[in-house]
């Protein structure tokens, strides 16, 4: 931490020697709450699970197909999640970037105001909407398509659903920002050079607005790995994911060291998962 | 022509976002007893019971001022933080950046159930300032995404020139910085707010008896599924819209609030 740089001049070298000396000093106490109600209480809590100094909780986890089949369940509902958020994601984020400034504040409204209500309300109004006597049953029943109601609700296609809701607008927001930092001159080059709209697209739009993508699944796939609300409360105790896991073992079983050997497998899946997607980004940068 | 496919496709998923948010506002004036759509009458009654149940206005009261509370220590901890984080010139300053963001990534039932064991041993569970300490671990990173764009955009110039004339540094950051950087802190602390008052997790581990809205939500949708709920909805809705609309109006641009 030196005090001086190239650029302070006599005048202001005190204000700048304040920000080197001291810049760390305004991040302390943050960070002491960081430690105490974040990383410490966490780190203890993973202790747990070596605390007999065998790996035996953990072999559990890994070992069982009871269990694995709960890590499997959790992937291929972050993959599927991940996926449809995508397909959903990427028109609403090419529209609002493409569009009038008036249209795109009104479709940002309509993607934070969602992001913003609660959990707890949107799921619960997936419960109104899907139910046995919800809302589209009674619908479908009514216009004949269907004679029984169909099973939306307490089940992977409930559980699909009202977590495609909740994520969507993490994938909105990185695609819009990404189609927005986009030169509409190439855009309006592919055009001139006589390439069809779809031909832009594939050729421009998207190779373009990787970045976007990528940054957008992964904090959906790394959001959804943890998902609590949602599982437990459209699953319906049949689709069980590892957050809904670990909070059984807690309030339920009081199984302390598993819950801890789950906790510890599920933040390394996240972080890894995460730390992964940093380096590849940061590769595409570089090349 | 393609424009207009894209157009009726964006149609269809934003009916797809809005319709849940939508459906309560029927049903929680509805006159029937029992879930009905469409609601055979219209009738304030849900609303009535919400406000005649001392569980769900305790419930509410409590989640405002753990919000406030939340708000406030998010702010007074996460602004200074942001400016170490955007002007300092520190070793490790790259570690901070990561540990303030990490409650981002990190899964929340992890959180909880780590905070669960200490505040168990400490005696903590149920206490209101316990959940605003948990609650401020998940607001930081708001606070600091918001204000280290703000600080990014900032033309130092300005507070080069009050220096020049003669203002102190405590005069300099309270009259010029502050004041300037007031869109980034109205989104900020709002955020925050919102972001406490709707939380669940770490409420259903942290709580207790004492129920914060969510909590008192969450065990009513697991035992009885009654419109008491979408009035409940209707007002946080409205509550959103009112925050979204006031970070509009004095925060800064809603594009740069969510990210």
């Amino acid at each position: 931490m030196s005090s001086s740089t190239p650029f302070s001049s006599p005048v202001f070298g005190g204000a700048r020697c304040f920000v080197k000396v001291r810049g760390f000093l305004p991040a302390l106490p943050a960070l002491i709450l960081l430690f105490c109600f974040f990383l410490f209480p966490v780190v203890r809590m993973l202790g747990f699970s070596v605390e007999a100094g065998t790996l035996d909780w953990y072999a559990k986890a890994l070992g069982e197909g009871l269990y694995l089949e709960v890590f499997w369940n959790t992937f291929e509902i972050a993959m599927i999640v991940t996926a449809v958020c995508l397909l959903l994601g990427y028109p609403v984020g090419f529209l609002i970037a493409t569009t009038t400034p008036g249209w795109a504040t009104l479709g940002f409204i309509f993607v934070l105001l969602p992001l913003w209500t609660s959990v707890l309300v949107r799921t619960y109004a997936w419960m109104v909407l899907l139910g046995r006597n919800g809302v589209f049953n009674r619908w479908l029943i009514d216009i004949g398509l269907v004679s029984d109601p169909l099973p939306l609700l307490n089940n992977f296609s409930g559980v699909l659903i009202g977590m495609v809701h909740v994520l969507l607008p993490y994938m909105v927001l990185p695609i819009y920002g990404a189609v927005r930092r986009l030169d509409p001159a190439l855009v309006s080059a592919a055009q001139g050079l006589g390439a069809s709209s779809w031909r832009v697209f594939w050729r421009v739009y998207l190779p373009l607005t990787a970045p976007g993508i990528f940054a957008g699944a992964t904090i959906v796939f790394v959001l959804s790995l943890g998902f609590f609300i949602t599982p437990a409360l459209l699953g319906g105790g049949k689709v069980m994911m590892l957050a809904v896991l670990i909070e059984q073992q807690i309030h339920q079983t009081l199984n302390w060291p598993f819950a801890a050997a789950l906790s510890a497998v599920l933040l390394a899946l996240t972080v890894g998962v995460y730390s992964l997607a940093q380096l590849f980004t940061r590769q595409e940068a570089r090349s | 022509m393609s424009r207009r496919l894209l157009v009726v496709l964006c149609a269809a998923i934003y009916t797809f976002l809005m319709l849940p948010l939508v459906v309560v506002f029927p049903i929680s004036f509805s006159s029937a007893l029992y879930m009905q759509f469409p609601p055979p009458g219209f009738s304030l009654q849900w609303y009535e019971r919400y406000l005649d149940d001392p569980q769900w206005i305790d419930a509410t009261v409590r989640s405002l001022y753990i919000g406030g509370a939340t708000a406030v220590l998010a702010l007074a901890l996460g602004v200074p933080l942001a400016f170490s984080l955007a002007r300092g010139r520190f070793a490790g300053r790259l570690l901070v950046d990561r540990i303030a963001l990490a409650p981002l990534v990190v899964p929340t039932i992890i959180l909880s159930v780590g905070l669960y064991g200490l505040f168990a041993k400490l005696k903590l569970i149920g206490e209101w300032y316990g959940l605003v300490a948990a609650h401020t671990v998940l607001a930081l990173p708001f606070v600091v995404l918001v204000t280290v764009a703000g600080l990014r955009d900032f033309d130092r110039a300005l507070e080069q020139a009050a220096e020049g004339l003669g203002a102190g540094r405590v005069q300099t950051l309270l009259r010029v910085t502050l004041p300037l950087l007031r869109p980034s802190l109205v989104s900020a602390g709002l955020l925050a707010f919102i972001s406490s008052f709707d939380e669940l997790v770490v409420a259903l581990f942290l709580a207790g008896p004492n129920m914060t809205l969510p909590k008192k939500m969450f065990d009513n949708i697991m035992m009885e599924i009654d419109p008491t709920i979408a009035a409940v909805s209707v007002m946080q809705i409205l509550l959103v819209s009112i925050v979204l609309v006031l970070i509009g109006r004095f925060g800064r641009g809603l594009q740069g609030s969510a990210r």
